[in-house]
């Protein structure tokens, strides 16, 4: 199975997310340019981190307009597994792809640090291989974390179990010292109603190998390879 | 037209300077030529005070693959790849905008950098301020730490580490020093070199504004009242655009169609033309109407003195033109073709069809006038080195001391500042800020890279030949704490205004202090930079030589931290302790003075103890390594526990002190050089310490990592005993509490 | 044509900037200053024959590109 890491201009996380996929967990990645205009039979897409357009205007908001994610919107819609992780969750947000807005961390300073979030549902392709509940101890790296909705918005969220990761303290209870940007109910990361799109501000892909801190990312990566074998999740060719 | 005193004054130019220009142009200038040996005869692009003093610097060995006089230097850290990096500074801006200058100060040495086919892979910055207590200091420290981490993180680049010092001398005079460091081939490094008449120049990147004019002459002036309305002369980073043309020209330069590349710095279009003329020994002609700007009506003057940022010059070879023009399309960057080269060695500057300048490129970039400017030993230097510890009455309690120089600024926890930077970008981060020395894994091998920036700007001042000394000794001993062999170094001098003989005789008698050093310890120095006039009001900061030591680990599982591992592990002290406690952050932070004389470095014995870390690294016969620096054993000892949720039991020799009162002072406080706080398996003591005893390094086990209270005995006397978390707690929140009130804005 | 759009986060976003701002204000002396919040301004300069038209035109960046209309709302000046 093969991975598409969209590359924007400005993305700086497109290699690590590659590397995860290629290097780690020895499956096939390929960097996608955000002006072609095919996947190229991608099974997953990821939205890497990084600052794409240097965050210019808004996170994300001139990203959405590249060529590439009118084939991304075709994917996700036919049922494909698609992944943004930080900056790429914003494109995603941006896009329409997932509801809500982020806005800047409340105390109004960049965060790099790990954090803990807790797995919520393992129904989509990014948790898959989880169980409800699992702790991940994986970094952050953001100014503009702080994921916003409308409260009807978020009510349906969580109604719907969209909500898949929470900010949670090592214990693994939701707080507010637990929270690092303010996010409304701890919402480190959600998914669409189809369930096939998932956003997260952690850093799944800086937590792969022990070396660099925590392996406790690679089982987004995982989750994708067994939700993509299983046939649970495929865009529709 | 004679050039009136008032207009060379401005351009910083004195007369007997505007005498050569005359003997080598056989004529005046033109206003574009003065404005052009204005900025490449600043001290900032010229160093020249300091030229024949850096001169004397140990600059090669076997490792070298470029030393001093490219953009960057360049060492072999094996498997056919090499570690290119440097320092550089942006003291002045800083002080003016704080976050602009700071971010552009790292967008200058990330170009440098890439600028040799390197892809930048760590960053690290050694800053300095005022007092804390000071709300403009706090305001000052605060923008910079922002734009630091404004440019860097968007650009991608981890910062993994640095440091940062406090003194009240730094207040109108902050420091930012940035060190970057990139990998490339060994034998794929690009110079910035042009040659090959005919072959097409380049210029890719930002629009050239207005901005930063005069920028380099700013940089060689001190600053007074009317400092605040030069506040034009400062730039504005785009860490987009660099990005851009990080990737592109990463990308042009494996097509193997330039000849050479350089990044326009400081003085622009201009140093980078005549720079890379006189390197080729060849004549650069460039058409200043065909630079892209930004601006309307800008004249040649200030299109070649501009500092506008993100800006390449490139050198092509001939027929090759489309290839690099279609990268750069690629990247929705516009490469302008603006001049050739010639074979006339001259630097000549055409508006359209009229000459405005047409200089030899060798007399702006090689012959601007070297000043072996007269040096007094300083009327403070004497007294400062007395300290009379009796006349300082009772000593605080060891207990008080403790707590409070965890608390001062220059020791307490930075994590309000690193937390900032994005440090784990590229997934290559082996070590985290807090943790130990800055350490980053090379893909595609099993090698790491070790890296460290230190100086103590008191020891320098109290005697410049032994304190530059000990920044070598300390940078390069936090590389070896890490496992790493060192094997270069870049160093940034900062330092007051030359014109003064007791601040040049500091400049000189450092210098030669940090050869001897180099050579003693076997790392060659390969490029830096030089700060000078760092003075306000005719009062000059610490004389701060800074140096940043870089340090290659063969196996990166052999890597090692700061901190304790394992409950029930030994602690060991390498080194000896003595009674030195001049210069000391305690008499600082607890008697407000900089006196007394910094401690002793043995030379041979550190090189020992250097290689003896690197070695018990490697073997893993030690699991923690942590150098006494700051603050001294006690603190030391501290540091190991925190954030390792361990505490430690210790018992340690009293040092011989004249002053008895101030003996357990001594012992817990003094900042003794050559000396490191190892953690190992209980059960491999006794060969750890035969393996010292062999290398001569002098060593004794004080204790043992135990339960969860730091407690430490003198000759078996309990003198500290504090749980590990509440001391964490002090030191982790002294910084942040001091920005607590003060939120940032937009 | 000159369009003016001002764009300002809806009533009901947290605004942390503003909020600084306001405290910021406070510490200098302007305790009059009860409330601050804080937005974008852009200055378009636009190719159109009537005001209504760069209107229309600056409305249409607005919608698609400049305001993110989750969180933010415009208004917009046209003059000459």
């Amino acid at each position: 199975m093969k991975f598409a890491v969209v590359v924007f201009p400005g993305s700086n996380c497109d290699h690590d997310a590659h590397y995860a996929a290629e290097h780690v967990l020895g499956q096939q990645a390929e960097l996608v340019w955000h002006k072609d205009t095919s996947l190229r039979g991608a099974d997953v897409v990821v939205l890497p981190g990084g600052f794409a357009h240097g965050d210019y205007l808004r996170t994300g908001a001139i990203a959405r307009f590249s060529p590439i994610m009118q084939e991304v919107k075709t994917f996700a819609a036919a049922g494909g597994p698609v992944l943004g992780i930080c900056n790429g969750f914003q494109v995603l947000l941006e896009a329409g792809l997932l509801p809500g807005a982020m806005l800047r961390n409340r105390d109004l300073r960049f965060h790099c640090e790990h954090v803990y979030v807790r797995v919520e549902h393992t129904d989509t392709p990014f948790t898959a291989a989880c169980e409800p509940g699992r702790r991940l101890r994986i970094p952050i790296a953001h100014g503009e974390g702080n994921y916003f909705a409308d409260p009807d918005v978020v009510e349906r969220l969580e109604r719907n179990r969209q909500v898949i990761f929470r900010y949670v303290d090592a214990t693994g209870a939701v707080t507010d010292a637990a929270n690092p940007n303010g996010s409304v109910n701890n919402i480190a990361g959600l998914c669409n109603e189809r369930r096939n799109v998932v956003g997260l501000m952690p850093h799944p892909e800086r937590a792969c190998e022990l070396a660099v801190g925590s392996a406790d990312g690679l089982v987004l990566f995982e989750s994708a390879v067994k939700a993509v074998a299983e046939g649970a999740f495929a865009a529709a060719r | 037209m004679t050039i009136p005193d008032q207009v060379l004054a401005q351009h910083g130019l004195k007369p007997d300077e505007y005498q050569r220009i005359l003997e080598i142009l056989g004529r005046e200038p033109t206003l574009t030529e003065l404005g052009v040996f204005s900025v490449m005869w600043s001290e900032h692009c010229s160093y020249k005070s300091s030229r024949v003093h850096l001169k004397t610097l140990p600059t090669t060995g076997t490792r070298v693959l470029q030393g001093p006089g490219e953009n960057a230097g360049a060492v072999d850290i094996g498997g056919g790849l090499a570690a290119i990096f440097k320092i550089e500074s942006h003291n002045h801006p800083s002080f003016i905008e704080p976050y602009q200058g700071a971010a552009t100060g790292v967008g200058g040495i990330i170009r440098d950098i890439f600028t040799m086919n390197a892809r930048p892979i760590a960053l690290l910055n050694s800053l300095r301020f005022g007092s804390l207590e000071d709300p403009m200091v706090r305001r000052t420290m605060a923008g910079v730490v922002a734009g630091i981490a404004g440019y860097g993180n968007s650009i991608g680049i981890p910062t993994v580490g640095g440091e940062i010092g406090f003194d009240e001398s730094y207040a109108g005079n902050p420091l930012v020093n940035v060190f970057c460091l990139g990998i490339s081939k060994s034998d794929e490094i690009v110079r910035a070199v042009a040659s090959g008449t005919g072959n097409p120049v380049y210029y890719v990147g930002a629009k050239t504004g207005r901005d930063g004019i005069h920028g380099a002459t700013m940089a060689s002036a001190e600053f007074d009242d009317t400092s605040a309305e030069k506040r034009p002369a400062v730039q504005v980073g785009d860490p987009f655009m660099e990005k851009l043309l990080l990737e592109a020209c990463l990308e042009v330069m494996t097509t193997d169609a330039l000849v050479g590349i350089q990044d326009m710095g400081a003085a622009g279009l201009t140093s980078s033309s005549c720079e890379m003329g006189s390197r080729g020994g060849a004549g650069v002609e460039i058409d200043v109407s065909l630079v892209p700007q930004r601006e309307s009506g800008m004249t040649p003057y200030e299109i070649m003195l501009s500092e506008s940022q993100e800006r390449m010059l490139l050198v092509a070879k001939k027929g090759r033109e489309a290839e690099v023009e279609r990268v750069f399309e690629k990247w929705d960057l516009h490469a302008v073709r603006i001049g050739h080269v010639t074979d006339d060695g001259l630097l000549r500057v055409k508006n359209g069809k009229d000459v405005v300048a047409a200089i030899p490129a060798r007399a702006l970039a090689e012959d601007a006038p070297r000043y072996r400017r007269p040096m007094t030993e300083p009327a403070y230097l004497k007294e400062a080195q007395r300290l009379d510890l009796a006349a300082l009455g009772a000593p605080a309690a060891p207990r008080d001391a403790f707590r409070r120089l965890l608390a001062s600024p220059a020791i307490a926890s930075k994590r309000w500042v690193y937390r900032q930077y994005d440090h784990m970008v590229r997934t290559n981060t082996l070590v985290l800020p807090g943790m130990g020395t800055g350490v980053v894994r090379v893909k595609g091998t099993n090698r790491a890279i070790a890296m460290s920036v230190d100086c103590s700007g008191r020891f320098v001042y109290l005697d410049p030949f032994a304190g530059a000394q000990l920044a070598v000794a300390e940078a390069s001993r936090n590389v070896a704490c890490a496992g790493a062999l060192p094997i270069g170094a870049t160093n940034n001098l900062n330092f007051g205004n030359p014109e003064k003989p007791e601040i040049m005789w500091q400049l000189a008698r450092a210098v030669e202090g940090m050869g001897e050093a180099c050579r003693a310890l076997d790392i060659p120095i390969t490029g830096g930079n030089v700060s000078l006039y760092n003075e306000t009001d005719g009062r000059a900061i610490l004389p701060t030589p800074v140096l940043g030591v870089v340090g290659v680990i063969e196996n990166a599982d052999a890597v090692l931290g700061r901190t304790f591992r394992s409950d029930g592990d030994a602690v060991v002290l390498l080194g000896e302790s003595r009674d030195e406690l001049g210069g000391s952050e305690y008499l600082y932070a607890i008697h407000r003075l900089t006196r007394g004389r910094p401690p002793v470095l043995d030379l041979e014995r550190e090189a020992a103890l250097q290689r003896l870390l690197v070695d018990a690294a490697a073997s893993g016969l030690i699991r923690s390594a942590h150098d006494c620096s700051d603050g001294g054993l006690a603190i030391t000892v501290a540091e190991c526990c925190f954030d390792a949720a361990l505490g430690v039991e210790i018992d340690i020799a009293d040092v011989a002190t004249e002053v008895t009162a101030f003996g357990d002072i001594a012992t817990l406080f003094g900042e003794s050089a050559s000396r490191v706080v190892v953690s190992c398996d209980a059960a491999r003591v006794e060969h750890l310490l035969a393996e010292a005893s062999t290398a001569g390094v002098p060593a004794v086990r004080i204790g043992t990592v135990r339960g969860d209270r730091i407690r430490v005995s003198v000759a078996g006397r309990s003198v500290i005993d504090e749980s590990v978390a509440d001391a964490e707690r002090v030191w982790a929140t002294a910084i942040e509490g001091y920005f607590a009130r003060a939120r940032a804005i937009a | 044509m000159r369009a003016r759009v001002f764009v300002t986060l809806k009533p009901s976003v947290f605004d942390p900037q503003g909020t600084t701002v306001v405290e910021a204000l406070h510490t200098l002396g302007y305790a009059a200053v009860k409330d601050v919040r804080q937005g974008k301004y852009f200055e378009l300069e636009i190719d159109a024959a009537t005001a209504d038209e760069a209107t229309r035109l600056a409305s249409e960046a607005a919608d698609k590109l400049l305001a993110n209309p989750v969180i933010e709302s415009y208004r917009i000046e046209v003059d000459r």
